[in-house]
């Protein structure tokens, strides 16, 4: 709902002028930031105020329940993808130079955003002011992605530029989220 | 076939409030041990330490299945749980929360396992209900079908008989005398009734201390 209702108020608000490329490609980040970070912060904390957690914790694996949650996030944002990318096309008129490649950064992007996110949201059901902890937990580790993802996306809209390095950096950011993530979530599971 | 449990030194201190020191107390297979004391004595943190959910605070535990030292992150694949604090899903139906555990524990799953489980712990002709409409007591049972779901060498208990009536509190009892067959039990109660099945029981309640003694084998 934050997605559609930030949509439809900025595309009222600018009357059908099309964006500036570089507002365009900053605006479709941070509305699919915050979109995520109200959603992946339930990845545990549903489990902890169930009480669920502990039968969990005893019997599972702690990386077969980082890779679980980390996928469902993962499909979530995915079909988050599916609703808000083809409406900001539609509200903002917004042109791509690039579509393969645009595509490909929303997938790298939103799964970069969830595997971090998955991590930090298990910090964050540990403690007890979770509502504002998980943005701002997420925001500095998910910075250097959503710049990455910001840059990327202009590219293709604009098209004047190559891509290539863009994507790489993408993929691994995503590659060092998920390493670093599989490493530390057993100290945070298990504690 | 042997199983062990070894408490070695154990303390556990939350700032400066000391919940218990020292105990070292073996626990031999085949056998009950008995937790018992006041409420905030720790005997719910001590059973947390011995699952590896709680860190102790110094000493540890150790945990022999047929001669072997198990790692920490083994100990789940040998260890059942009983607890106030753990809850199943209840949006899943039990049948489903088995099922659910079973694959997570990468254990082969049947309706026919399930349904034999459901009906040693008193639930039999229930495993299709969503497990949010079963009373606490209902509950309660469905936790043991859960505990035993991977026949488990130790098997823990946290207020084992807590919204159970009569017929509930007999397959507990039940469920003990059959688990001391194939390893251990490790109760925390203050049901005197409890108690008694202790072949060992530990008094938590002085400060620091804990209080060691033979019980009756039951």
């Amino acid at each position: 709902m934050f997605a559609i209702t930030t949509l439809v108020a900025v595309s009222f608000s600018v009357g059908g002028a099309v964006l500036d490329a570089d507002l365009s490609a900053a605006l479709l980040w941070l509305i699919l930031f915050f979109t995520s970070m109200a959603g992946l912060s339930r990845a545990f904390v549903q489990e902890e105020e169930a009480g669920t957690v502990t039968a969990l914790r005893l019997a599972a694996r702690p990386d077969a329940v980082f890779i679980g949650k980390y996928l469902f996030n993962v499909t979530l944002l995915f079909s988050l993808d599916v609703l808000v990318v083809p409406l900001f096309w539609v509200l903002l008129q917004q042109t791509v130079a690039l579509p393969l490649s645009f595509l490909a950064v929303v997938l790298l992007g939103t799964a970069g955003l969830a595997g971090a996110s998955t991590m930090v949201a298990a910090i964050v059901a540990k403690a007890g002011a979770r509502g504002p902890l998980m943005t701002v937990l997420a925001f500095p580790v998910l910075l250097p992605l959503l710049l990455g993802a910001i840059s990327s996306t202009r590219t293709c809209f604009v098209g004047d530029k190559a891509i290539a390095a863009d994507l790489l950096f993408l993929f691994c950011y995503n590659g060092v989220a998920l390493t670093a993530s599989l490493l530390l979530f057993p100290y945070v599971w298990d504690e | 076939m042997q199983t062990k449990v070894v408490l070695k030194k154990l303390t556990k201190a939350y700032g400066r409030r000391r919940l218990f020191a020292d105990i070292s107390v073996i626990i031999p297979d085949r056998s009950v041990f008995v937790l018992h004391g006041p409420n905030g004595t720790g005997k719910t943190t001590l059973l947390r330490i011995i699952c590896g959910h709680v860190p102790a605070t110094s000493g540890e535990v150790e945990i022999t299945v047929d001669g072997r030292l198990l790692a920490r992150e083994e100990r789940r694949e040998h260890i059942g749980l009983v607890s106030p604090d753990l809850e199943l899903y209840g949006e899943l139906s039990a049948v489903e929360n088995l099922e659910f555990f079973a694959g997570v524990r990468g254990l082969p799953f049947s309706l026919e396992k399930a349904r034999n489980l459901l009906a040693s712990v008193g639930l039999a002709g229930r495993g299709r209900d969503l497990v949010d409409t079963y009373s606490s007591g209902m509950k309660q049972r469905l936790k043991y079908a859960y505990a035993l779901l991977h026949e488990p060498r130790i098997l823990l208990l946290d207020e084992p008989t807590s919204n159970l009536d009569e017929t509930g509190v007999a397959v507990v009892a039940e469920i003990i005398r059959r688990q001391k067959e194939r390893g251990i039990v490790i109760m925390a109660t203050n049901e005197p009734e409890e108690v008694s099945y202790g072949d060992q029981t530990l008094a938590l309640g002085q400060p620091g201390t804990g209080h060691l003694a033979q019980g009756p084998a039951h």
